[in-house]
């Protein structure tokens, strides 16, 4: 560990980087020093992927500097942040599926001959030996396509290695690992680190924090909360600083007496991805759905709604069986989802709100089959009354929102088809504390209604405040099913890693 | 489109959405292609006469049709550079079934059969196999102009009957409307109102600019790709019926080169090549404004192949201007961002 | 020692494995039995000059697929080849029936130059504009056209009044290859090996294989995207002055609509659309499998109106193969991700 008084190898001094009218981060400050290594947290949206991608200059700092060994330095695009000893190693890794893994390691350093061509021999020799030292049998030869999402962690980190980067930065690197995984790459990661490399770490795991790293920087809404050891913090404190708030009062759902079945998913497999799903959600009920990530938990609910396919196995909705893999029927029968990813899959961000509120009742919302934009407009003004959304105009295109009101579009847009079951995926992932709030009432005030409501979350408080049932999925499968009064953060936790790790 | 909504809106928001309305590309080429209309008029010998505008008619039917379903495609973010060989292949299977003794009557539609059919091909490999449209409709524009050659060799068939090839290139009464405008009319404003006023069309936009957005709202993606596809040959075959009668000639090589002509027009009418934006009235502006240009430089006796410099030119401005001007609103943003915190730092 | 035992094995599984698998043993192979079958039909198929022909045939192609190899590997394409070709040899025509005294070099080289500058026009538009490729080629396709006409007019260079070297410098030939041959084996040669071997080609690679990555990478992209697309210009123009000396008459429309015959064999020769795979001499050999159709169909006594549509159903066809190879691999990852 450094001590107090070395001289920190990076330092983000005071920056501030905002994105149209949304400041991502605000006058944000903190060190990181040599042989030690530093957790980012916060909530989704604090501004934390964004500090990363100044420190990789993909983005410029509007104001402050960033130092490295004590000197300002201003990097005009990811070279500059390479060449001065940065490697970054992203969520979803950055390779070249095309390329080899040695080439992927080496690119723009690969060795040499004395013609300047390069040494291919020494280029698979290098990543045999990097791979050696990190102690993992790779086939340096063979293409980056279709690797694990752990193994391209691990070529990523050959490739900061190759590259003697000393400072390796590191966002949320373990969402999508196993247990075994995660383990492996925190050896690695400690071998690094008492190397003398500064490591900057982002996780929502707590364990992963206080298993790995010395220092902790905290930030909420773009700004910086507190940056201090591990040690003389608990995972309390951390929590109480990120969220800015008592958690107990969060989440008010209501008891209601559940109605009859409204959906019953039976056997439902898809090769690879989830096998054997069964279970069933009455109206007034809300049913969670827990685990990690890249348990199956989206994807079982996109092949319940039909955007994805299953192989085998039943979904019904009102005891009538529904044909798989059409939205189109599910939306018939009266479903709803609310994806887990706004941008990509919830919103079509260049287009109006107004469109993106009617989007799929357009059909219903037309006059002899035409559309003359009044039916639209006073469906889509109705709704984002309906839910308080912040905006200025209808026509504004739904990508200048905050993502707060984005994801009152979204539910807007769904509530709207009257839907007898709601699916929320992640429903107050990146959204501001106060909206997050209004969600939660508002789920459970469509529960109290009669809809029956299918919720994926990551976050444990949200998913036993709101939830009557919880089932718990691990590797594609339902590891375990809770009631609201079994369920504790221990017991989820638990159920969601299986026996490989005891929380 | 939008009026009843302006007048529900305070001032400053009505002259917000006027401002952008105006400054939008679609507005500022349906402003430039009547600054030609005018100014050519009044300088260009010949150009306001009737039997000119006749044969602007006639330049712009074949461009202005194929462009109607190919708008469609390319807010879906998809492109079909086909069109012109499914031309040249509905003109010569209408020179070789004439020459088998078949009636005009039952040559036409099934011309613009064939046209769907190469349309069908071309949307089932698109959507039912995946593949890239770029690539997919190169392949079939070197196949289906390859089959109109096999068909009719290098060949012409000319006899058609007097009374069709005289309709095409003839006016009502002896009026100067030409009879072919009627067809264009019906079919834009047929085109026009799916596109921007149904749901189809509204998903067509959707798609274009976030397919996967579009299959979590329901929309049918493959499904509606595969029809516009299928319309899109369709409409071709039928233009090729047109130019053949046009000009009394059925031949493998007709409208060679044509599809990037469409593709242009398309473009400079504001519809952008990644899908998602863009309306009908830019597109029939780029294309009248081309076809003006065109028309007027010729009787200036400008080559008509020099004007391909023109043409070019106003395909890459019509997406360079755009960025380029949101670069420099981008960079004098940061200026301005970084002056203010230098000033409030000091 | 121990680390040249240990590395051994797995190139040379690389080495032997990749090749087996390789798409241009593909199109090799359905070389050979083209070839075979026309052979046999008619052995003049195999004669000297026939030989001879096709290879001249494939000459301008070939040098041009190289560049747009090139090009299409960093999932961009350059659609304006065919009147880079056009304006080059239309302006090297000219200068040389002014300049009767002039070498054959300076006209290389003043049609590299001239291709060069169109392909630098091509490259800043779309690095730098931001506007698509498809676009910005298509726009220059046109405009470039457009100068060649406004400058030929209606007239055209005819073979008498070129100087005889220059004409003959298409049919002369070294060790008994002709210039034009060899001029297109060295390109297609330095083109692979700069693809394969360097790091630009590399990085050219890596651009096509993921844009995203290639930033974040800290790859000099716009540098890289800027060389693709000046090759690929100054090989038309090379293109350019072939056809030149090889047809001798040159008006305004030399080469028009060729870009459709160069993306054709680029495809067939296994560059994917989207960019990262396939290789130079693959492109080449396509080149080469257009052009021998081609002639197999006049040796067969087929009908010569059926080379444009076999040439169309063969990029289908390519580009069906290279998707089910896609979809085999992706669908064998999974499986075998599922057993883990």
């Amino acid at each position: 560990m450094a001590e107090a008084n070395a001289r920190p190898r990076l330092e983000v001094h005071d920056v501030t980087k905002s994105f149209g009218a949304v400041a991502a981060v605000q006058g944000v400050s903190f060190p990181l020093y040599p042989g030690e290594a530093h957790a980012l947290v916060g909530e989704n949206g604090a501004g934390k992927s964004t500090i990363v991608k100044m420190l990789a200059g993909v983005h410029r700092p509007d104001t402050g500097t960033l130092r490295v060994d004590g000197a300002d330095v201003d990097f005009a695009g990811p070279a500059d942040a390479k060449a001065a000893g940065i490697a970054v190693i992203y969520q979803e890794p950055t390779l070249f599926p095309d390329l080899s893994v040695a080439e992927n390691i080496a690119i723009g350093n690969q060795p040499l001959t004395r013609l300047r061509q390069i040494d291919r021999k020494e280029m698979t020799a290098n990543a045999e030996r990097l791979f050696r030292r990190l102690g993992v049998p790779l086939d340096p030869s063979r293409p980056a396509r279709g690797l694990s999402i752990a193994d391209q962690q691990l070529v990523e980190i050959a490739k900061a290695l190759s590259a003697e980067a000393r400072v390796l930065i590191m966002d949320e690197p373990t969402a999508a690992l196993s247990a075994v995984e995660v383990e492996r790459l925190f050896a690695v990661v400690r071998s690094l680190r008492d190397e003398g490399a500064a490591i900057m770490f982002i996780s929502h795991r707590f364990e992963e924090i206080t298993a790995l790293c010395e220092r902790v920087t905290i930030m909420r809404d773009g700004k910086h909360v507190a940056t201090e050891l591990v040690a003389d913090l608990s995972v309390d404190d951390m929590i109480r600083r990120m969220v800015g708030r008592d958690l107990s009062a969060l989440f008010p759902k209501q008891d209601v007496e559940p109605g009859e079945v409204v959906l019953e998913v039976d056997g439902l497999s898809r090769e690879g991805v989830f096998k054997d799903i069964s279970f069933s959600v009455r109206a007034g009920e809300i049913v969670a759905l827990a685990g990690l990530v890249g348990a199956g938990r989206s994807e079982v609910m996109q092949a319940v709604f039909g955007v994805d396919p299953y192989d085998s196995g039943t979904v019904k909705v009102h005891g009538r069986r529904l044909k798989g893999g059409s939205p189109r029927a599910a939306m018939a029968a009266g479903m709803a989802l609310v994806p887990e990813d706004r941008r990509q899959q919830g919103l079509v961000m260049e287009l109006s709100i107004e469109r993106n509120v009617t989007l799929p009742r357009a059909r219903k919302l037309a006059r002899l089959g035409l559309l003359f934009g009044g039916t639209e407009r006073e469906a889509a003004e109705t709704w984002t009354r309906k839910l308080q959304t912040k905006l200025g105009r209808l026509t504004d295109a739904v990508g200048t929102l905050s993502g707060g009101n984005q994801q009152k579009v979204v539910l807007a847009k769904w509530l709207a088809t009257g839907p007898k079951l709601l699916i929320v995926d992640e429903p107050t992932r990146g959204i501001d504390v106060g909206t997050k709030a209004e969600v939660h009432r508002l789920m459970s005030s469509l529960a109290a209604d009669g809809l029956a409501v299918v919720m994926v979350s990551s976050e444990l408080p949200e998913v036993l405040g709101m939830a009557d049932r919880i089932l718990v999925l691990r590797e594609g499968r339902i590891a375990a099913q809770l009631t609201r009064a079994e369920a504790t953060e221990e017991s989820v936790m638990y159920a969601a890693m299986g026996q490989e790790v005891s929380v | 489109m939008s009026d009843i909504d302006l007048d529900q809106r305070p001032a400053n928001n009505r002259s917000a959405v006027l401002k952008s309305r105006l400054t939008s590309w679609d507005s500022i080429i349906l402003v430039l292609t009547v600054l030609v209309l005018i100014i050519a008029s009044f300088t260009v010998d010949n150009f306001g006469t009737s039997r000119n505008f006749t044969f602007m008619v006639l330049d712009l039917l074949p461009i202005i049709l194929i462009a109607l379903p190919m708008t469609m495609i390319i807010v879906t973010g998809e492109i079909d550079l086909s069109v012109a060989s499914t031309l040249g292949l509905t003109s010569s299977m209408m020179g070789w079934l004439w020459n088998q003794g078949l009636s005009i009557e039952s040559i036409i539609p099934l011309c613009i059969v064939i046209g769907a059919i190469c349309g069908v091909v071309n949307g089932f490999l698109i959507t039912g196999l995946g593949l890239p449209s770029l690539a997919v409709t190169i392949g079939t524009l070197a196949l289906y102009r390859g089959l109109a050659f096999v068909v009719l060799g290098d060949g012409a068939v000319a006899d058609f009957p007097w009374n069709y090839t005289g309709w095409v290139t003839g006016t009502i009464g002896d009026g100067a409307v030409p009879n072919v405008l009627i067809l264009i009319v019906v079919l834009a404003l047929i085109f026009g109102i799916v596109q921007h006023a149904t749901p189809f069309g509204r998903s067509l936009y959707a798609i274009g600019a976030n397919a996967q957005a579009a299959h979590f709202s329901g929309i049918r993606v493959a499904r509606t790709k595969f029809w516009l596809y299928v319309a899109s040959g369709a409409v071709a075959g039928l233009v090729g019926v047109l130019w053949t009668l046009r000009y009394s000639s059925a031949r493998a090589d007709n409208g060679a080169g044509l599809e990037l002509a469409v593709v242009a027009a398309v473009l400079l009418g504001g519809v952008s090549i990644f899908g998602g934006k863009g309306s009908l009235p830019g597109v029939l502006g780029g294309v009248v404004l081309l076809t003006a240009l065109q028309n007027a430089l010729r009787l200036e006796d400008v080559s008509g192949q020099a004007l391909n410099i023109v043409t070019g030119s106003l395909l890459v401005l019509s997406v360079l201007l755009p960025n380029v001007t949101s670069a420099v609103r981008g960079n004098w943003h940061r200026r301005k961002l970084r002056q203010a915190s230098a000033t409030s730092a000091q | 020692m121990t680390a040249t035992s240990l590395e051994a094995p797995p190139s040379k599984r690389f080495s032997l494995g990749g090749l087996l698998k390789t798409r241009e043993l593909g199109i090799v192979l359905a070389l050979t039995l083209l070839v075979a079958y026309t052979a046999i039909d008619n052995s003049r198929f195999l004669s000297g000059q026939s030989i001879r022909d096709n290879l001249l045939n494939t000459a301008i192609l070939a040098v041009m697929a190289t560049g747009q190899a090139i090009v299409v590997i960093t999932r961009n394409i350059d659609l304006s080849v065919g009147s880079v070709l056009g304006i080059s040899a239309f302006a090297v025509a000219t200068l040389m029936s002014n300049n009767q005294d002039l070498p054959m070099i300076v006209a290389l080289l003043a049609g590299l130059a001239i291709g060069a500058v169109a392909g630098l026009v091509n490259g800043v538009l779309v690095r730098y504009g931001k506007v698509p490729a498809l676009v910005v080629t298509l726009g220059t396709l046109y405009i470039y056209r457009g100068i060649t006409y406004s400058w030929a007019g209606g007239s055209q260079v005819n073979a008498d009044e070129l100087p005889r070297h220059f004409l003959t410098f298409a049919n002369d030939s070294i060790l008994g290859v002709p210039w034009l041959v060899l001029i297109a084996l060295v390109v297609i040669a330095a083109g692979s090996v700069m693809m394969r071997n360097y790091r630009i080609g590399r990085e050219l690679y890596a651009i096509g294989s993921s844009p995203p990555a290639a930033e974040l990478a800290g790859i000099k992209v716009a540098r890289n995207l800027l060389t693709a697309f000046v090759l690929s210009g100054a090989l038309a123009g090379l293109a350019g002055v072939l056809y030149a000396a090889r047809f001798g008459t040159v008006d305004a429309a030399a080469g028009n609509g060729m870009e459709l015959n160069v993306v054709a064999a680029v495809v067939v020769g296994g560059v994917a659309v989207f960019g990262g795979s396939g290789s130079v001499w693959g492109a080449a050999l396509g080149a080469l499998l257009l052009t021998v159709i081609g002639s197999a169909l006049a040796v067969l006594d087929i009908n010569q109106f059926w080379q444009q549509a076999i040439v169309g159903a063969l990029i289908i066809l390519a580009i069906c193969a290279d998707r089910l190879v896609a979809v085999r691999i992706a669908r064998s990852l999974r499986k075998r991700d599922a057993h883990v």
